[in-house]
């Protein structure tokens, strides 16, 4: 299983005008792995990331997901993947229901499926009373939650979240980290940038970016040993002080 | 198809929910017609007239008496000073100033032709141009009256050779101007909804963010095209039908051709209305630009149709500008069916340009609409 990439993507730049976000990316990402995307603000992780799920066109390299390639057949990447980005992006004037609805009929789910899927989602979330209101009345913690089950709904390949966690508190954020547990070992790869570095500890593998370009990229015990710290946030401290050392 | 009609079902929620634009479809229809159509009309009663009487004869105030009988005319001020006159007509608080001069009454008596002078306010170049006719025509009758007082004018004759006109005016028999004005005001209405209601819904997406959770989906352009469309053109003829029946309740319009060839010409006008609306929405980023193109374009959609000024008066190059304007065809369609009683036959060619249009702009959307940017 582990062989078998289901992203890669070597010499990925995207430029915007004179501006490089991405400066030359390698990496791959290999099937049923938790892949962690780090990075400061403006590293290029979301560039990356938007590239990936197809809303983003790289300026060159070779960029496959699901088998497919993002320049040229976007369309057929997003039949294969769930997307959360940072902004908070189900319909907030209707009900969870309708929203489940709404995202299982466009990804082609009959509707009896999309009904027993609703159940199965709310119990499992244990939401079963908040399934007729509106998402503007919930608590960012149960939005967020909420969102990312409707991003594996038609159960993809591979889904993407954008920073996640951001603005939730730390209980919610672990409860948030079992979903994509329970989603992984369901055999869907997460893609997720997150700019809280205990969050990847929880990762299989890691990348940090700085400044467009990937600096550093293993296990998180591995980056750990290399660095000579305690924890991931030591090893990101390490490199930003020093980014020519690494590279 | 599927995918469309949750797409549908969707938007009819959120527009349901939405308090305000719930209850603005139903109400809109309602004020627009209520107030537009008795308001806005070309009709002119009153013209105010201010008189400069120098003559002071009965020649003179027979032409006076005769200008007051007129319903057009009202004799509100008589003076003999000019400057006040004019000083009331700067003031706006005359629309006409007619002055006769002395000797008017003695030159009548003489046989001689006698002169008078008017001045017209002509802020709005339309009521003076009326006023001038009406006033033509009020002297053209005083000087038969002239002319039937003093049969020896003419020679021997008793009769004067003369055309006579009868008239029957077609189609609007009275010349009501609601029946005129209400099938334009109708247009007007489908279009306010097409391009606000269906334009700021897109962008708004755009603002929420939720756009890009559709985009990364595998849906398709035209799915989603058609998606923010239909729930559009469902409301725009739902609220045409509203109008139509307030236009008959209330105005007593009259409606000679099919409803159904109505209604069917409509759906194609918003389809096409639509089309400019989203391709707009494609390009802004909030709904403050989009509210600001959008008006621009409807302003000259509108003005440009026809509704208020004759289209074939128009220059020519305004003239091939209104081919690509589908106001201008609904409109033309409209009083065509409503008021003429006009068939497919009769209009195919308007229908079938207006299809082209809703065909373009459609694909301009579709087109301009990009899941991967």
């Amino acid at each position: 299983m582990k062989d078998i990439p289901v992203i890669y993507v070597r010499n990925l730049v995207k430029k915007f005008g004179s501006f490089t976000a991405n400066d030359g990316l390698d990496f791959e990402v290999y099937e049923g792995e938790i892949f962690g995307f780090l990075g400061a603000n403006g590293a290029g992780k979301t560039t990356a990331l938007r590239i990936l799920s197809g809303l983003s066109k790289p300026t060159s390299g070779i960029v496959r997901v699901a088998g497919f390639d993002a320049g040229n057949e976007a369309e057929q990447i997003k039949r294969n993947i769930g997307y959360m980005s940072q902004r908070f992006s189900l319909y907030e004037d209707l009900t969870v229901k309708e929203n489940i609805m709404l995202f299982g009929g466009i990804y082609g789910l009959r509707k009896r499926e999309i009904t027993g899927k609703t159940a199965d989602l709310l119990s499992r979330l244990s939401f079963e009373e908040y399934g007729d209101r509106l998402i503007a009345s919930l608590p960012p913690g149960l939005k967020q939650k909420l969102a990312f089950s409707v991003a594996v709904l038609h159960d993809p390949k591979i889904v993407f979240l954008d920073e996640p966690t951001g603005g939730v508190d730390p209980l919610t954020r672990r409860q948030f980290w079992e979903l994509i547990y329970e989603s992984a070992s369901r055999g869907i790869t997460v893609f997720v940038t997150t700019h809280y570095m205990d969050e990847a500890e929880y990762c299989d593998r890691i990348s940090i970016m700085s400044e467009g370009r990937i600096v550093a990229l293993d296990t998180p015990e591995n980056l750990k040993k290399q660095y000579n710290a305690v924890s991931i946030d030591e090893v990101f401290v390490k490199i930003a002080r020093s980014p020519e050392k690494i590279v | 198809m599927r995918t469309i009609l949750f797409l549908i079902r969707k938007e009819f929620l959120q527009i349901f929910r939405d308090r305000m634009i719930g209850k603005a479809i139903f109400a809109v229809p309602l004020v627009q017609m209520l107030i537009l159509v008795p308001a806005v009309t070309f009709e002119i009663r009153e013209v105010k007239l201010c008189i400069i009487d120098m003559d002071m004869t009965s020649e003179s105030r027979k032409l006076i008496g005769q200008l007051e009988g007129s319903t057009f005319f009202r004799v509100s001020h008589s003076t003999f000073s000019e400057n006040e006159a004019r000083n009331l007509l700067d003031k706006n608080r005359y629309d006409l100033i007619l002055r006769i001069p002395g000797g008017f009454g003695r030159d009548i008596g003489n046989r001689n032709p006698a002169a008078i002078h008017a001045s017209i306010n002509a802020i709005n170049a339309t009521t003076a141009q009326l006023s001038w006719a009406y006033l033509n025509g009020v002297i053209h009758d005083y000087n038969l009256n002239i002319i039937a007082d003093n049969p020896g004018s003419i020679a021997t004759a008793g009769i004067i050779p003369r055309t006579e006109i009868t008239n029957r005016f077609w189609y609007n028999e009275n010349l009501v101007y609601s029946h005129y004005m209400l099938p334009g005001i109708l247009a007007i209405l489908v279009t306010a909804i097409g391009f606000l209601l269906a334009g700021l819904n897109l962008v708004k997406e755009k603002e929420a963010g939720t756009i890009e959770q559709i985009n990364v989906t595998p849906i398709r352009k035209h799915q989603f095209i058609t998606g923010k469309m239909v729930p559009f053109i469902i409301i725009g003829l739902f609220d045409l039908a509203l109008g139509l029946a307030l236009g008959k309740l209330v105005f007593r319009i009259p409606f000679e051709g099919s409803i159904g060839l109505f209604f069917l010409c409509a759906a194609i006008f918003m389809i096409s209305v639509l089309g400019i609306a989203l391709f707009i929405s494609n390009f802004s980023s909030s709904q403050q630009q989009f509210m600001f193109v959008a008006y621009f374009f409807m302003m000259i959609l509108i003005l440009m149709s026809g509704i208020f000024t004759p289209f074939e008066s128009m220059p020519s190059w305004a003239i091939k500008f209104n081919m690509a304007n589908p106001m201008a065809y609904l409109i033309r369609i409209n009083r065509m069916i409503m008021l003429k009683g006009s068939g497919f036959r009769d209009i195919y060619r308007d229908i079938a340009s207006l299809a082209v249009l809703a065909v373009i702009f459609t694909a301009f959307a579709v087109r301009r609409y990009r899941k991967t940017a």
